[in-house]
């Protein structure tokens, strides 16, 4: 059982606050969709989440332990992190760079044992990725890169996921597969956090959404109970259709929010 | 076993990229055998050709022949510093480019080398390499302690951009300052020495060199050999690095220090010798599989065979006076730096 819980989080950046007083909690088993608009503060949380970046104020703490008082290899064992569009640097081969996420579990001494290369075999199987084993990864498309490095975060087997944008340009199919996984890894017992612009996807998929709206918590519970019209006006300033529910829910945009005269 | 036959078993399905790897290690050793040539080679090239049987007796017997001489007290100390030398601009050539991610990043990014030249440069100009023949190498050693100094405070802010910038920044005041003592040389003949030091050379270095230097040479090398698997992890850039538990401010200092080290002491003892450190790495990367930290090794070989077969060119080209180290090896350089550039245009996504 994993707990991730993070209270009265607060980020300045130049004097102007990014994220404000931020409550979060995530427990094993729970996809959390982060929705809100550009500049909202999506990434800060994910990356103060996954310990990457020290909050001014306030505490995280995974399983009643304060993050960061947690060695940085510790925490690299228990949680994969995703940036937003990660790019591989050199044509090293998809196999290498899947086992790249082994590296905060390998020894001090020694590369890859058994296991692990069992571990990467699987991950290739598993994320359709066996035709490119040997491929340099430069040579991937946008798709199966994003493939790559969510198989390079899962081979690990954290007992946490934290993504910024996992979908964002991939086509149709390949997202809806995705966060098909993602809710996948949680019903497996993970607890995943992951920023997503698509709310039709979040909606249908993730457990539980929480909206950003300039650094604050606008609203933090279901899908069904957080989307809304007004939460979508308030939060992306968009005249917005919330149609069906669970894994037929539909959220239209109808037009951008006009600026009212009186306003 | 049981890796032998997953990667059996999987085989069928592989694009057929897939080596083992002895045969990553293969071109270390091809790399290792040809320094060995090279070595023996080193010995008997010269001036004054020496047969072999003369070198096996300068090797190993007491008696101060001519040729006995030439061998334990030239050619012997020469070819072990174009060797450690060699290795140092290779190996830190290979970890600047993992670090930075940058093809083009050479030993001298982080400004120690500057900093070894301006502390030669300031011995020459005060005359202090009159006192002893190590006056210039020590000086060179503080003036790399004193540019790491300067680029650390400078670039500990934030990771790789930074640190870079630093380096930038402290080699381009350093070579205003190199400029600077050439201008006001207090003699034409300072101004020669300084000038014909900083193009760099291997002749008439001594094993009191060689002693000076070794310990910060091997000291810097066993460091920056340390940070292969960060540079693994930092193939997927710094945020993922960091996620994967690299503490990439560490890293920055470990890499300053090393280089400064190894890189620093080098510079003091042979000036500034380009292009090596750039190459080095760049011979090997393809047969290793472009995995950073399986670089290390094969380019350390590389950048000594390099750097001895051109001191063994440059000892037998007879131009006059002896062409000097650095000028040969930034001629020969830079016909390949065009080759990387024009390669990159096409390879870069």
């Amino acid at each position: 059982m994993t707990e991730l819980s993070a209270s009265e989080l607060t980020v300045n950046r130049g004097g102007r606050p990014i994220l404000e007083r931020v409550d979060f909690r995530g427990q094993s088993g729970e996809f959390v969709a982060v929705i809100g608009a550009n500049g909202a503060g999506k990434s800060t949380l994910l990356a103060v989440l996954a310990g990457l970046l020290a909050p001014d104020i306030g505490k995280v703490s995974l399983d009643g332990r304060l993050l960061a008082n947690i060695s940085r290899v510790e925490i690299a064992r228990r949680r994969a992190y995703l940036p937003q569009n990660p790019r591989c640097e050199w044509p090293i081969s998809v196999e290498r760079l899947i086992a790249l996420g082994l590296t905060p579990a390998l020894p001090a001494f020694g590369g890859l044992d058994a296991g692990m290369q069992t571990r990467i075999d699987a991950m290739l199987e598993e994320w359709d990725l066996l035709p490119h084993r040997g491929q340099a990864a430069t040579t991937l498309s946008g798709g199966e890169l994003a493939r790559a490095m969510l198989a390079r975060a899962a081979v690990s087997n954290p007992d946490m996921l934290i993504a910024d944008e996992p979908i964002s340009g991939l086509d149709p199919r390949h997202a809806l597969d995705t966060v098909a996984r993602l809710r996948a890894s949680a019903r497996g017992g993970k607890l995943v956090v992951a920023a997503i612009h698509d709310l039709t996807l979040a909606a249908r998929y993730a457990t539980r959404i929480l909206a950003l709206d300039h650094g604050r918590v606008a609203a933090d519970g279901a899908p069904g109970d957080v989307l809304t019209a007004d939460l979508l006006r308030k939060v992306f300033d968009v005249e917005a259709r919330i149609l069906g529910s669970g894994d037929g829910a539909l959220v239209d945009y109808v037009a951008p929010l006009c600026v009212n005269a009186d306003r | 076993m049981n890796k032998m036959t997953g990667t059996a078993l999987h085989a069928g399905s592989s694009t057929g990229q897939k080596k083992s790897p002895a045969q990553d290690s293969a071109v270390t050793i091809v790399l290792f055998a040809i320094l060995c040539v090279l070595i023996i080679v080193s010995l008997f090239s010269g001036r004054v050709w020496l047969s072999p049987s003369e070198v096996v007796r300068g090797l190993f017997s007491s008696d101060a022949q001519l040729s006995s001489l030439i061998v334990t007290e030239l050619r012997l100390p020469r070819t072990i510093l174009a060797v450690m030398v060699g290795a140092t601009l290779g190996l830190c050539g290979a970890v600047l480019q993992g670090f930075t991610r940058n093809p083009l990043a050479e030993p001298g990014l982080l400004g120690v080398s500057a900093g070894a030249s301006f502390g030669a440069v300031i011995a020459i100009y005060f005359g202090i390499s009159l006192i002893s023949a190590v006056a210039i190498p020590l000086c060179g050693l503080l003036g790399a302690a004193a540019a790491m100094a300067l680029t650390f405070a400078l670039g500990r802010g934030g990771g790789t951009v930074s640190l870079v910038l630093a380096g930038a920044a402290v080699n381009a005041f350093l070579f205003a300052l190199i400029s600077l003592g050439l201008n006001l040389a207090p003699s034409v003949q300072a101004a020669y020495e300084i000038m014909t030091w900083l193009m760099g050379s291997l002749a008439d270095r001594s094993w009191d060199h060689v002693v000076l230097v070794a310990p910060f040479i091997v000291g810097g090398c066993a460091m920056l050999a340390f940070t292969g698997r960060s540079l693994d992890a930092l193939s997927l850039g710094e945020l993922q690095a960091e996620s994967l538990g690299v503490n990439m401010r560490r890293l920055g200092l470990i890499m300053l220090i090393g280089t400064a080290m190894a890189v620093g002491a080098a510079t003091s003892v042979t000036g500034t010798i380009g292009f090596i450190g750039l190459i080095g790495p760049h011979l090997v990367r393809p047969f290793v599989r472009y995995q950073p930290s399986r670089i290390l090794l094969p380019a350390a070989v590389a950048g000594a065979v390099l750097l001895l077969s051109a001191d063994i060119v440059t000892r037998l080209i007879s131009v006059g006076p002896e062409m000097k180290l650095g000028v040969f090896t930034a001629l020969v350089g830079t016909p390949f730096f065009f080759w990387l550039i024009l390669r990159m245009g096409k390879v870069s996504p």
